[in-house]
């Protein structure tokens, strides 16, 4: 069960990475993309949408690593 | 044809990126703990990594173009934002870049300390190491390589792409026998994470049935288009929160 999780948890992190709201992104841009193109051909559509989650996904980025402050906590944030 | 350099280009480029990172292990388990162990480990995850390529690639080609070429996009955008995002967060600053000497530093440093194991007449760690970083750093790119190549029917050039990283980045590694720090690898990451997202965009949509104005040549306005926002981003960042030079702390990704 263990190996299972572990093999699940590996595979999450491998595909969806860090931040799963710019995968859940991509899946309901292409999702909408494909809608409105059975009726016209929005060519500029997922570009403009991979674009503004690129952009939120930096922000939150920024702001994570920005987090609070604490005393011992040095002025930039490092990664583990 | 434009697509055509493209992958090769993209291949080599995110092949050449990942086994920089690879080396990097390999190299510091070789150097404290003998090379035959983490040899034999590094060509084991190599053969792994070829048996992957060789299998799913073929059958994906079984799949009908249009989910393909979905799925293939819906992968390469969550792979390229992923590293367009840690790119540029480095770019800007807000993250620390990533520092083959460091990394090197401290595998040298762990290989060190652990004890001696040995089984099937391999020194285990070294072997265990060698091949969960071959493999591991390689499961992107021969990824990346089934993506690119299946979609567009140049599986053979892609792959070829990534074995021309291989050999360049091995031959290297032989003759300097270190780390490979002095390669761009952050700004590497920039540019492969721009063109993984471009084709992703540019697969994708056309699994969904649009058509690009310009038909292929519409790809390198879709990466001159991601190369402006990513641009964009860093100097936004850069101007809202000026922290000076990116530090070196090793990280990861």
């Amino acid at each position: 069960m263990r190996a299972l999780r572990a093999f699940g948890r590996f595979w999450y992190d491998f595909l969806i990475g860090d931040d799963w709201t710019a995968a859940a992104g991509v899946a309901a841009a292409l999702g909408i993309t494909a809608l409105v193109a059975t009726t016209r051909n929005p060519w500029w559509l997922l570009p403009v949408a991979a674009a503004a989650i690129l952009v939120v996904s930096v922000h939150r980025g920024a702001a994570s690593a920005a987090g609070p402050p604490t005393p011992t906590e040095p002025d930039r944030p490092v990664e583990p | 044809m434009t697509p055509t350099v493209l992958v090769v280009l993209g291949a080599f480029l995110a092949s050449t990126v990942e086994m920089v990172e690879a080396l990097t292990i390999v190299l510091a388990v070789g150097i404290t703990r003998g090379w035959r162990s983490a040899v034999i480990g590094a060509a084991a995850a190599l053969a792994t990594l070829t048996v992957i390529v060789a299998g799913l690639g073929p059958a994906l080609t079984q799949v009908p173009l249009g989910a393909l070429r979905v799925v293939v996009g819906a992968v390469l955008l969550v792979f390229g934002l992923q590293w367009l995002r840690k790119a540029i967060l480095r770019a800007a600053g807000i993250r620390a870049r990533h520092d083959e000497d460091a990394i090197f530093a401290r595998e040298v440093d762990e290989a060190r300390q652990t004890a001696r194991d040995t089984r099937a007449r391999l020194d285990w760690y070294a072997f265990t190491l060698a091949f969960k970083g071959v493999l591991l750093e390689g499961l992107e790119v021969a990824l990346i390589v089934v993506t690119f190549g299946s979609t567009g029917g140049h599986l053979g050039l892609a792959a070829a792409g990534a074995a021309g990283a291989f050999v360049v980045v091995a031959s290297v590694g032989a003759f300097v026998h270190a780390p490979l720090s002095r390669v761009p690898e952050n700004s590497l990451k920039f540019a492969v994470g721009i063109m993984l997202t471009s084709f992703g965009v540019f697969y994708g949509a056309e699994g969904t049935g649009i058509g690009w104005p310009g038909s292929d040549l519409a790809l390198l306005g879709v990466i001159a288009f991601f190369a402006v926002v990513s641009f964009g981003l860093v100097a936004q960042l850069r101007r809202r929160a000026p922290l000076g030079a990116p530090g070196s702390v090793p990280a990861g990704g």
